[in-house]
């Protein structure tokens, strides 16, 4: 039986008269991964923000296990879900490890009542983001896939039950983007990520929604969503989609003019 | 970061024990500081007569000792302590809220807005509610902070409420550069060299109008924002990665912001109304603890309050012994002592990197 997590319904939002998004609406089944595609300034990320209560829309809702996201308070909000930004910066001298316990944040009282608090949490969301060796570096020195990693222990140490993730293979390898997405694929929550890549979609997502000007053009299982026929009309690219001759998964391969 | 290859269990207890370090720093200055002076008091009558004020059964205490130490300097130095650990503080709130290394206490126009109203009182004479001399001073100050910090606050709000930082600064920039037209206009119409030197003197800073009651107050204000401000520690961590990760931590962003930033704006214009505008150690106070002890709020505040205290302390004491009988300004001293320490912490970090 599947239940639903997430429900968007006629979401709408704009700034300055301008419409980013438009009546969008879709669900996210529980324990699932969702992947939100479409070209860039599609909508996706003040999606994920509207999704994560951020922001409010200007029309519409977004329901997570059946309560409203944005009537929850900020606190309980952000118990039940986490977002992994795409760019996150501090100018502040961080450990990998103070960052990862910023994520403890909406867990902890006004007055601590131990200085040791979500310690087993902590350890556990640095093991499963392969960071646990980097928890004395500061923040500062680590490179753009480290600190994508220490990013995801931070949401993970927040203990959600809905992981929002922003571009999350930015900045990795293609060894960590399959290391990242197999374990959030794995963990018992429902994730929604935004992605760019068709192939790593196909591969590790349940369900794909696909975006284009801020309305949903497609909505469903991979196999479905990713057709010739939607890659050119949304990223107005000729391409084949089939199963990979070696391994038999869904593969994006792409034919354009631009190359030679 | 000067010890960012340190273990972070053994830095948490590093915290404790630098707090611990400077609390003992903080009673050995008192007593020092309260003892120098043109009549010099060791450091054994010191206690002597503070243990006596609190009910002890000492002899010896001799009445001149006692006026001195209890009456004229005790205050001052009190007094100071609670300036320096309230500024200190402000300066720690201010630049996490902005993520701006610039901001000090003064950043929403109250050291304009003060400096606007001490001038009306002193130049042009503008009485306040028959109050006379210091306190009409004191009031005039307190009044004219918060005229700016409602004109800054007024120009700075979005339509949606909010409080973006950037032009927040802005703004306060704006309003400074009002009020310190209008005291440059003011003084130089005026003509009164006295008045104009005693505004200088008023924008540079004096604890010398400190007594009991004054102190108690900024006392009890320097307490009860420590207080305030430490509950929002866990919520100024959330800000380390701007506002949408602070939201996604949580934190009501629009409301914490407006709390402290008028919070900590009321805090420094009660400071302002009874010492003047003193520069330096909101702005470098926060930056030298955050170089030692990391920039996690729930250690920077209650160091940044000690430090602030302890170096208001040693400034307001070279202040008023240094030139034999004459006050030099608060505010020189308070860069004289301060600049350095800050620039050598500085080349030790670009060093260590």
């Amino acid at each position: 039986m599947t239940t639903t997590s997430i429900t968007v319904r006629d979401v709408t939002w704009g700034v300055r008269g301008r419409t980013i998004l438009d009546g969008v609406s879709f669900d996210c089944p529980t324990g699932t991964v969702t992947g939100l595609l479409g070209p860039n300034g599609s909508g996706k990320t003040s999606l994920l923000h509207l999704m994560a209560g951020l922001r409010r829309p200007t029309g519409g809702t977004v329901h997570v296990a059946g309560q409203d996201v944005h009537r929850m308070p900020a606190r309980s909000r952000a118990r039940r879900i986490s977002l992994l930004e795409q760019h996150a910066s501090t100018g502040l001298p961080l450990t990998a490890r103070q960052v990862v316990e910023l994520g403890r944040i909406p867990h902890r009282g006004r007055w601590p009542a131990r200085r040791d608090e979500g310690a087993k949490e902590i350890a556990g969301a640095m093991r499963l983001s392969e960071v646990s060796h980097l928890a004395d570096r500061s923040w500062q020195t680590l490179s753009g896939g480290e600190r994508q990693r220490v990013q995801l222990a931070r949401a993970l140490a927040q203990r959600p039950e809905v992981l929002m993730l922003d571009e999350p293979t930015n900045h990795l390898d293609l060894s960590h983007q399959l290391d990242l997405l197999a374990a959030v694929r794995d963990l018992d929550l429902t994730v929604v990520a935004a992605l760019h890549d068709l192939d790593l979609a196909a591969a590790f997502c349940d369900h794909l929604v696909v975006l284009r000007e801020g309305h949903v053009v497609a909505d469903g299982a991979p196999a479905d969503v990713l057709t010739p026929r939607l890659v050119d009309e949304v990223y107005g690219v000729e391409a084949t989609v089939g199963p990979h001759a070696h391994s038999g998964r869904l593969h994006v391969v792409w034919h354009d003019r631009r190359v030679r | 970061m000067l010890l960012a290859a340190k273990p972070a269990r053994r830095r948490a207890a590093g915290g404790l024990a630098v707090g611990a370090g400077l609390s003992i720093v903080l009673v050995l200055t008192v007593v020092l500081a309260v003892g120098i002076g043109s009549v010099h008091v060791s450091g054994a009558d010191v206690v002597d007569v503070v243990l006596r004020r609190f009910g002890l059964d000492v002899d010896d205490v001799t009445v001149i000792d006692d006026r001195i130490v209890w009456q004229l300097r005790m205050p001052r130095v009190v007094g100071a302590a609670a300036t320096g650990a309230g500024l200190a503080l402000a300066g720690a709130v201010l630049q996490s809220l902005t993520r701006n290394d610039l901001a000090d206490p003064y950043l929403l126009g109250i050291s304009g807005g003060a400096t606007v109203g001490a001038v009306s009182v002193i130049v042009l004479g503008v009485g306040v509610a028959g109050l006379g001399g210091t306190a009409a001073l004191g009031a005039g100050a307190f009044g004219g902070a918060l005229a700016a910090l409602v004109l800054v606050l007024g120009l700075a709000t979005g339509r949606s409420g909010d409080l973006p930082p950037a032009r927040t600064v802005l703004a306060g920039v704006a309003i400074g550069q009002i009020c310190a037209a209008y005291t440059s206009f003011v003084v130089i119409m005026s003509g009164d060299h006295d008045a104009a030197r005693r505004v200088l003197a008023w924008t540079m800073g004096s604890l010398a109008g400190l007594r009991w009651h004054s102190a108690t107050v900024l006392v009890v204000v320097a307490l009860v924002a420590l207080v305030a401000i430490l509950a929002c520690a866990a919520d100024l961590d959330a800000f380390a990665f701007g506002d949408a990760s602070a939201s996604s931590l949580g934190v009501s962003i629009r409301k914490v912001r407006w709390l402290l930033m008028v919070g900590t704006a009321l805090l420094t214009a009660c400071l302002v109304a009874y010492t003047g505008a003193i520069g330096f150690v909101g702005l470098v106070v926060p930056h030298v603890v955050r170089l030692v002890c990391g920039p996690l709020h729930r250690r920077l505040l209650p160091l940044s309050a000690l430090t602030g205290a302890i170096l208001m302390i040693w400034a307001d004491t070279a202040a008023r012994s240094i030139v034999e009988g004459q006050e030099i300004p608060i505010g020189v001293v308070t860069a004289v002592l301060g600049a350095p320490v800050f620039a050598y912490l500085l080349r030790r970090e670009s060093r260590s990197r």
